[in-house]
């Protein structure tokens, strides 16, 4: 295994201890889901175009805003919003590849 | 296949014998994603059995054989090359390979991404074919597996082509084909229990030196400023001195 995946594996280890607190008080199935999301977005993070310090930043402050709640309803709502930003990202990256390419071999459209 | 990651503002070395790659993003070269794309979908249309993913290099193209993996691919092979093999690993070297791994597999359809964005060869698709024996449909933005046969339409200069070649053949993904699936970390995950076999082009057989020799590396040229001006008079005038006209 590379170096690189190594410390991203062991990233996800220790954020997964800060995200365990973020959800102290709820069924354990949700916990599950709270956390799988954090390393999901935590992994798309990285390709984020204005870096994935800025990425990882906003992403923890946006997960401790919400860590005393604990209505599973809620709860559910908010890892639902989550999944809908995992998708924006992934389109997101999509269209900058997409057009970057379609710029950079392919003749403009007049 | 690995490349500098399409975002990266390259630089070239001082010593102008290359790019500087150490330490450099490195990803799945865009055009190999859509292949990649490609033939998970054959796959889960039930039109292939098998995926496997390919990629000849430093150990760090393992991690680009994960990502098609991730993607969807059943197993991989990474084929060691390093040191100054790489650094003319080129067209020619790695359509050897595919050849040589083609036959082994008993493979039915390659798919290449039509070029690398690194050397913009367009040329490892076209020489597998040719090496093989084997029809080609390159620049495919559409393939239609029929039996023993596929129907490619192919992005040409005057619009599209549609052709109808016999498989086993060699297929080269052009943007359009399709809309490559992120590799997310659930599917990273699932994807280090595939297998990933290692050769070496010597078990192959294949001969890696190369014919050619890259002499210089130079940026290209920086843009001029441009200059505005308030009549046409003007501009004809400054035109001539420039001897343009």
């Amino acid at each position: 295994m590379s170096v690189g995946a190594q410390t991203s594996i062991l990233y996800f280890l220790v954020s997964e201890r800060r995200a365990a607190s973020f959800v102290c008080d709820m069924a354990n199935p949700l916990k599950g889901e709270v956390i799988r999301l954090y390393k999901t977005l935590l992994y798309l993070g990285r390709e984020y175009p204005k870096g994935a310090a800025y990425f990882r930043e906003r992403l923890k402050f946006a997960f401790m805003k919400n860590k005393d709640e604990t209505d599973p309803e809620k709860i559910k709502q908010l890892v639902a919003r989550g999944d809908h930003v995992i998708k924006e990202l992934e389109a997101l990256y999509f269209l900058r590849k997409y057009r970057a390419m379609k710029k950079r071999y392919y003749e403009p459209e007049n | 296949m690995r490349v500098i990651d399409y975002a990266v503002k390259i630089r070239v070395k001082p010593d102008n014998s290359g790019v500087v790659t150490d330490g450099v993003k490195h990803s799945m070269n865009p055009f190999c994603e859509i292949a990649v794309e490609e033939a998970v979908k054959l796959k889960e249309k039930k039109l292939v059995k098998e995926v496997v993913a390919v990629s000849c290099g430093p150990q760090q193209s393992q991690e680009t054989i994960r990502t098609a993996l991730a993607m969807g691919a059943d197993r991989g092979i990474y084929v060691e090359v390093s040191g100054k093999d790489y650094e003319s690993l080129g067209p020619l070297q790695v359509s050897k390979i595919m050849a040589a791994l083609a036959k082994k597999e008993e493979a039915q359809l390659i798919i290449l991404g039509k070029q690398a964005i690194d050397d913009d060869c367009n040329q490892t698709g076209q020489m597998t074919a040719a090496l093989l024996d084997w029809p080609q449909g390159t620049f495919a933005s559409e393939v239609s597996l029929d039996g023993d046969n596929v129907k490619v339409v192919r992005e040409i200069d005057g619009g599209l082509e549609t052709i109808r070649i016999n498989t086993p053949a060699v297929l080269t993904a052009d943007l359009r084909l399709n809309t490559p699936r992120y590799a997310t970390l659930p599917n990273i995950m699932k994807a280090k229990k595939k297998k990933i076999a290692n050769v070496k082009p010597a078990d192959l057989g294949v001969d890696l030196t190369s014919r050619l020799e890259v002499l210089r590396v130079d940026e290209p040229p920086q843009r001029q400023a441009g200059m505005k001006v308030e009549t046409v008079e003007d501009l004809v005038a400054k035109l001539k001195d420039a001897g343009r006209v």
